[in-house]
């Protein structure tokens, strides 16, 4: 039967397909659905891992284990998981173990646009990148072969058009080939020097012999369609450059992007007159092939930032322009902004109005910087806030004015360890955990504060306010962030304190069960003075009509959260 | 065969996911390769939000460009406006003719622009701008406006309503079907 499936679901059913037992993951756009599909099949172990380093080391713990293994995450958690990732290289594995990884070209949802390909070259590991949502099932059984034939971890690369695109899979069966036996092995997996120094040997002899594979593995494809132009790609640009180009070139497809072929691509590149690699981020391909003296074009005609796109394609190779639609300059732009009813807005309300530094973090309140807020400072990587507090901190003698605020998946993910560093080496920063209950932004995932497993079991919840103490942080308090008075009166305290401490702000997301949902306000137009106090929160639900200069409610959008009622000196905001 | 392409357009969590859901479910059935493609994370958050539906006898990319659009189906008038770059000539754009204040507009750093359909209309382009809120708000939920516009459309381009319910079927949690029907049927019935 055959299915339309997001290249990310295709990549879940791989792993039901290929036997894979044990999947641990941290959610990261646009990487996050695998993990989620991937808990749907009874046949799998699924779970949220606190972090990308956690996940990898519970899949490479599961690989030893004797269990085919996986982990997922977006390309700025591969920085995180780094650490296990290049030893697990040297080790190799018991049952296979495949690391997917979702980069962000456009970075239509991330704080950079690195390239993973890097660290495949890096780390010595093969890299393989589907073309559609077939291949994104298929390359999963590919890499598990590979990974247990020549006993290595293998990385699944994915893009943010590959994993968020639909196309049709035909469903096959699961095999699964149980789990094999760990049998003790020191020179295998024990890490000392003693073990590790021929190891690396043995890792530069895996990659010529994978290299030697590449040159006829069957995922590295000619398509000779007796053109004089050439063009080498991988993943969706193969399919932007077929697009834009069609049958006027000749394709070599590259499925495995590390290590790349030697021979393929010398026969390949002495047949066509020009050959391009089209490749989106980093010269890659281009550059194993200039430093194999293979003649190709590349980033001197496409970019390095950002997408490629047919249209490109056809205009840089081709020369022909795509004949554009109308278009209506100077329109409003439309950012992403906090939902009605968040419980950020109040917390974001009254930092801004104290007109503290906030060291932001990554996560739905990284809005809270857009305007009309503008309350965020700074935004790093996961955990930055706390710890880039300390610092700022040190560097400006303790200024009161500094705070730190971090979502709670965020603080548990590399918050922790910051806040430890704070107390251990006195700091007098405040630390504010925006608690919502839930990993937001990438689409509401459990974690381990929320006391719900990813499969919906029941299970226990990380304490905040007692681990907070348990590091070593004496001034632990708790608010709900919609008390905006009360908000006010705890942040200034604690920003007076001569000792680090923690706010937890708790509210639930406003888009989780949990959350209460009132009617809509309405705003009484008699009482309204124009005098927008209540605009100063961006709330989407609130506008102001053209004619009157009297705000008003959207009913659809008001959830009823009553911040703007807050606000209004005057009383004309109203419920029903 | 050529390849059609649609796009569908709106504000950050109006529904533009179903819409595109519904759309992927009935046309591989009629014998299309089809490929749909969604952009996920933060934009969804109040965001300008696109989706991509690509379907014929064989497609390769996933995106539609600048020029290629046969048709957007817009759930809000900024947002078809800020599409039509992506509408091919001879194009058609079906659209809401709701109006959500982006963020720039309600802190008042700049306004919403005034007769975009007439604007959209005198620039020669074939738009069919309907009160969509109002039909779904009729049929049960202002959520709906998705599933009236796919109704809108498919009475445009002699899709068979029969696949659509079946598609409600699948795809729609059973308290919302009936809802959805309606709200299909009143789209369908908009001249």
């Amino acid at each position: 039967m055959k299915k339309l499936l997001l290249g990310n679901e295709a990549v879940a059913r791989g792993l039901y397909e290929h036997g894979c037992r044990v999947v641990s993951s941290y959610p990261g756009t646009p990487s996050t659905e695998i993990t989620e599909f991937a808990a749907t099949y009874d046949d799998l172990y699924a779970e949220w891992a606190p972090n990308e380093k956690v996940a990898v080391e519970t899949a490479v713990g599961a690989s030893f284990g004797g269990a085919r293994s996986f982990a997922a995450m977006k390309h700025v958690g591969l920085n995180v998981a780094a650490d296990p990732v290049f030893t697990a290289s040297y080790t190799g594995v018991n049952a296979g173990l495949i690391i997917a990884v979702a980069d962000d070209p456009g970075m239509h949802s991330s704080q950079n646009e690195q390239d993973s390909r890097n660290y495949a070259i890096a780390s010595k590991i093969p890299m393989l990148e589907p073309s559609d949502s077939t291949e994104c099932r298929d390359f999963v059984g590919v890499a598990y072969e590979i990974s247990e034939k020549f006993d290595t971890p293998v990385f699944l690369r994915l893009t943010t058009r590959i994993a968020h695109s639909q196309s049709l899979v035909e469903l096959g069966e699961r095999t699964d080939n149980g789990v094999k036996p760990f049998e003790k092995n020191p020179r295998k997996y024990v890490m000392t020097p003693a073990n590790a120094i021929p190891k690396h040997t043995i890792v530069e002899n895996r990659t010529s012999a994978i290299r030697e594979w590449a040159e006829n593995c069957g995922i590295n494809t000619v398509e000779d369609n007796g053109t004089s132009v050439g063009v080498i790609a991988s993943g969706t640009c193969y399919e932007y450059a077929k697009e834009a180009l069609a049958e006027k070139a000749s394709y070599l497809k590259l499925g495995m992007v590390n290590p790349l072929p030697i021979k393929l691509i010398a026969d390949f590149c002495a047949k066509y007159e020009k050959v391009y690699v089209i490749e989106e981020l980093d010269p890659v391909i281009e550059n194993h092939c200039k430093t194999n003296g293979f003649k190709v074009i590349g980033k001197e005609i496409f970019p390095l930032c950002g997408e490629i796109n047919s249209s490109m394609i056809k205009e840089k190779i081709l020369g022909e322009k795509t004949e554009l639609g109308a278009s209506f300059a100077d329109l409003p732009v439309r950012p992403p902004v906090m939902c009605s009813g968040c419980p950020h807005r109040g917390m974001f309300y009254v930092l801004k109005k104290l007109g503290v530094f906030v060291n932001g973090d990554i996560g739905c309140y990284t809005l809270g910087g857009a305007a009309p807020l503008n309350a965020i400072d700074t935004t790093v990587c996961m955990g930055f806030s706390v710890s880039g507090l300390h610092g700022f901190l040190k560097a400006n003698g303790e200024s009161k004015k500094s705070i730190a605020v971090i979502g709670d998946s965020t603080f548990i993910h590399s918050g922790i360890t910051g806040l430890i560093n704070m107390a251990y080496n006195r700091s007098s920063g405040t630390v504010i955990v925006l608690d919502n209950s839930i990993t937001g932004m990438t689409g509401h995932q459990q974690n381990p504060s929320t006391g719900v497993t990813l499969k919906g079991d029941m299970t226990t919840s990380v304490d905040l306010e007692a681990l907070c103490k348990a590091v070593g942080i004496n001034r632990v308090r708790v608010v709900d962030p919609q008390e905006i008075d009360e908000v006010e009166k705890i942040v200034k305290e604690e920003l007076e304190a001569d000792e680090p401490s923690v706010i937890i702000a708790r509210r639930p997301c406003v888009m989780i069960k949990k959350a209460v949902i009132n009617p809509p306000y309405r705003i009484d137009p008699d009482k309204c003075k124009k005098c927008k106090m209540c605009m100063k929160i961006g709330c989407p639900s609130l506008s102001v009509d053209p004619e009157t200069g009297k705000v008003s409610v959207d009913k659809t959008l008001c959830v009823g959260c009553g911040l703007c009622k807050k606000l209004c000196k005057f009383d004309a905001i109203c419920k029903g | 065969m050529k390849t059609t392409n649609i796009m569908i357009v709106g504000v950050g969590g109006q529904g533009t996911l179903l819409a595109s859901r519904l759309l992927g479910h009935i046309l591989p059935g009629m014998g299309y390769d089809v490929k749909i493609s969604e952009v996920h994370g933060m934009s969804q958050r109040g965001g300008s939000v696109v989706t991509f539906v690509r379907y014929g006898e064989k497609v390769s990319s996933p995106i539609i460009e600048k020029g290629e659009a046969d048709y957007i189906i817009a759930f809000e008038q900024l947002e078809a406006t800020r599409w039509l770059s992506y509408l091919k000539k001879g194009g058609k754009l079906i659209t809401s003719s709701q109006k959500i204040d982006p963020m720039p507009v309600i802190t008042g750093a700049c306004a919403y622009p005034e007769a975009l359909p007439e604007k959209i209309k005198d620039a020669g382009i074939d738009i069919l701008c309907t009160d969509v809120l109002s039909l779904a708000e009729q049929a049960g939920s202002s959520k709906a406006v998705n599933v009236v516009l796919l109704g809108v459309f498919a009475k445009m381009t002699g899709l068979d309503p029969v696949l659509f319910n079946e598609a409600i079927d699948v795809l729609v949690k059973e308290k919302f079907r009936s809802l959805n029907k309606t709200a299909f049927e009143l789209g369908y019935s908009v001249k």
